[in-house]
């Protein structure tokens, strides 16, 4: 895996990579046809199913998530007794390098040689398939999407779609050159080629690793959503599965499981349910004792609960943060995640707006110091966002911080004390608008590049042109010709 | 000056007190939220005696709305006055639907051309979207065309524009052309920033297209203003 994609040398500045990805016109059209046509299928998606209710519905979702985030504590401790019960070992995670330990611990003891790996950001987070590569256990991605971006030693660029920089042509390389496969653009006959070929990985893998959607408090649950199956595979076939999950992604009980299945295949894909939810509640027990229900299943079920900086995260301004679902909504609706060409610019594993908000708070703000000045805070997020997080007021927090920090550039912190100071005075204000409109209807919205860093402006367009009418001059000009005719001319209107 | 001819013909006394700057916005988005206070005390200070306080620009409609009272909210002296100036506070399209509620064709709105409404991003925080459509559908003989991506963002955001040029860039090039896509006389921009980005990218790359406000169309429609000339 290419790594310094989402994990560059620091700082890491979105405009060392933006540039290059707004001019690939390709990586432009993958990314902006993928995240269009997802973006409306939602819209379409919540409309249809939850019409004028979709607003409470999300602010619903967001207060259990709020509610769980609040009494964390509580609700971890009952999840571990909960799946210990069920037979499950629940172990702790304080950052990446201990979760790593952990799974690579577990892979040595059972000697592992052969592991199946689903979908999981979390395993992202702590580079864990490196690490197991290098302890000598073959891991292959079964994700379809994650499976071509490892084939390519690339990155995956979405949290939903990993594979969203790409299209089929490049799915076809990888598999003649990989795989040996025939060449094909058809997308049910590169889907049979991945599927032949995991199989055979899957009847062999002595490990399978995940992550996991959502925990559930009361009965000690791991929850994990796909469309292709390949989670139920990775914790059926494999005698021992260990899933890495993050310690938000907890909920209380069964019964609120429905609203965020309903919400997440919606918001993430426009399904109404994801084609497979794969709930696990310990690992298979002997006919004898339960069920014959609960034979299926691994030898053991290891579930690792993540915190990796997230404990951080849930103090009162930035708690809602940990609500996310990991939807990928807020990613297709952000104009500058399209902008920028997907996920790769961003240099994180989690990238659009949820990504810009949680990022600097989990690996420092002054490691990624243009994050969240990357947005015109134009809303779409929020909007999109089906546990109702207030991605724009995060933006604008860290921005407040920065400032605080002194981490924003010093001509900004100059133009707005300026700014203020000008504002301040009417008199000024006059002086200020009156040559800024001089110099600008001399220039008649013409085509130069103008000096510093109004040469970003000018970049892309022309300089602006004041309105025809200078406003404040009708508006006196009209008093004082109604006061000449005798009407009041006062325009105090203060009782 | 179109808002103030429109707001007249509707029949409300319009003041338009001076004394006002800027409701302190780029302050408030860039993080310096003490100079931002500042200036947003200081419209308190200037609008709260009126009845209701209009503005044609969707971003500051959505400061002083949403933004001004809960950076206030702690302030013993102004957290009250904020919210009370907020509730009274309308976008300019949003007054004339909602309180006015105005019936451009029962007043011989007229203007035959086409047009395509690029409503700013703030509406959406207020929850204002579809309201110019709403609005202009009123006035005979326009055809609106819709916008493709309506809802995406031109790219502006103040400092954004300058401190991401490229990104910014690419946003307003879309931008640019969805526009020109729907081959349209006028679009009409919900905020006078939105229309100087759009007008500023569409002059570079000599997409000829005339960019107006709502309350300027309103105002032709009406016959309060000359149909300026096509660009």
């Amino acid at each position: 895996m290419n790594e310094g994609l989402l994990f560059p040398p620091l700082p890491h500045r979105i405009e060392s990579r933006a540039p290059a990805a707004a001019r690939d016109i390709s990586l432009q059209q993958f990314v902006r046809h993928a995240t269009v046509t997802k973006d409306t299928g939602r819209v379409d998606a919540c409309r249809a199913a939850f019409g004028e209710r979709y607003d409470n519905l999300r602010r619903h979702a967001g207060a259990i998530k709020s509610h769980t985030l609040d009494h964390l504590d509580e609700y971890l401790e009952r999840f571990e007794a909960a799946a210990t019960r069920a037979g499950a070992t629940v172990h702790w995670a304080a950052d990446a390098a201990s979760a790593n330990r952990i799974c690579l611990d577990i892979a040595k003891r059972i000697n592992a040689k052969v592991c199946v790996k689903s979908k999981s950001m979390a395993t992202e987070e702590t580079r864990l398939l490196p690490e197991l590569e290098a302890a000598g256990v073959k891991t292959i991605e079964t994700d379809l999407g994650e499976f071509i971006v490892q084939l390519d030693g690339d990155a995956p660029s979405h949290i939903v779609t990993p594979m969203i920089h790409k299209n089929r042509a490049s799915v076809a390389r990888a598999f003649v050159r990989d795989l040996g496969a025939p060449y094909t653009e058809d997308p049910g006959e590169l889907t049979m080629i991945a599927r032949a070929h995991m199989r055979k990985l899957f009847e062999r893998a002595d490990l399978g690793i995940s992550g996991g959607n959502f925990l559930i408090a009361e009965t000690g649950s791991l929850v994990i959503c796909t469309n292709e199956g390949n989670a139920d595979l990775t914790v059926s076939l494999p005698p021992v599965h260990v899933a890495l999950v993050g310690i938000e992604k907890l909920i209380p009980a069964m019964e609120h499981l429905p609203i965020f299945l309903k919400l997440l295949a919606r918001s993430a894909t426009a399904q109404p349910l994801t084609i497979y939810t794969t709930c696990v509640t310990g690992p298979a027990r002997s006919a004898g004792q339960g069920s014959s229900a609960d034979v299926d299943g691994p030898r053991e079920l290891h579930i690792v609960l993540l915190d990796n900086g997230r404990s951080e995260l849930l103090r009162a301004p930035t708690r809602e943060l940990l609500r996310c679902i990991r939807c990928g909504a807020c990613l297709n609706a952000c104009p500058v995640y399209k902008a920028v060409g997907g996920g790769h610019a961003y240099g994180s594993v989690y990238s659009g707006p949820i990504g810009a908000t949680i990022t600097p708070h989990l690996k420092g703000l002054h490691n990624y110091p243009d994050l969240a000045t990357a947005s015109s805070l134009c809303g779409a997020c929020f909007h999109a966002c089906p546990v109702h997080i207030d991605l724009p007021a995060q933006l604008i927090a860290l921005r407040e911080e920065a400032a605080r920090r002194h981490l924003n550039p010093a001509p900004e912190r100059v133009t707005m004390k300026l700014w203020r100071w000008i504002m301040q005075s009417p008199a000024r204000y006059r002086i200020a608008s009156g040559l800024a409109r001089f110099v600008l209807s001399r220039l008649d919205g013409v085509d130069i590049p103008l000096p510093g860093p109004l040469g970003a402006w000018t970049s892309c367009r022309t300089t602006p042109r004041p309105g025809a009418i200078d406003f404040r001059a009708w508006w006196n000009e009209r008093q004082r010709t109604k006061a000449n005719c005798g009407r009041p001319a006062s325009d105090r209107g203060r009782a | 000056m179109a808002a103030t001819l429109v707001l007249e013909r509707l029949g409300c006394r319009v003041h338009f007190p001076t004394a006002q700057t800027c409701c302190g916005q780029p302050m408030f988005n860039t993080g310096h939220h003490a100079d931002a206070a500042v200036l947003a005390r200081r419209w308190i200070h200037v609008f709260e005696g009126f009845d209701a306080i209009i503005t044609p620009s969707g971003s500051c409609a959505a400061m002083m709305k949403v933004h001004a009272p809960e950076m206030l909210r702690d302030d013993p002296e102004y957290a009250t006055r904020a919210k009370v100036a907020a509730g009274k506070t309308y976008e300019f399209v949003e007054f004339l639907s909602r309180v006015l509620r105005v019936d451009l064709a029962g007043m011989g709105a007229r203007h035959d051309s086409s047009a395509t409404i690029h409503p700013a991003c703030h509406l959406r925080e207020l929850g204002l979207m579809d309201e110019p459509a709403g609005v202009l559908a009123q006035i005979k003989g326009l055809e609106l065309h819709p916008l493709p991506s309506r809802d995406e963002c031109c790219g502006f955001g103040g400092a954004f524009s300058v401190k991401h040029p490229a990104i910014s860039g690419k946003m307003v090039e879309n931008k640019v052309a969805s526009v020109a896509s729907t081959r349209s006389d006028a679009l009409v921009c919900s905020d006078a920033g939105c229309a100087m980005n759009i007008d500023g990218a569409c002059r570079k790359r000599g997409v000829r297209q005339r960019i107006i406000s709502a309350p300027e169309l309103i105002a032709e429609s009406l016959g309060l203003l000359e149909r300026e000339p096509l660009p």
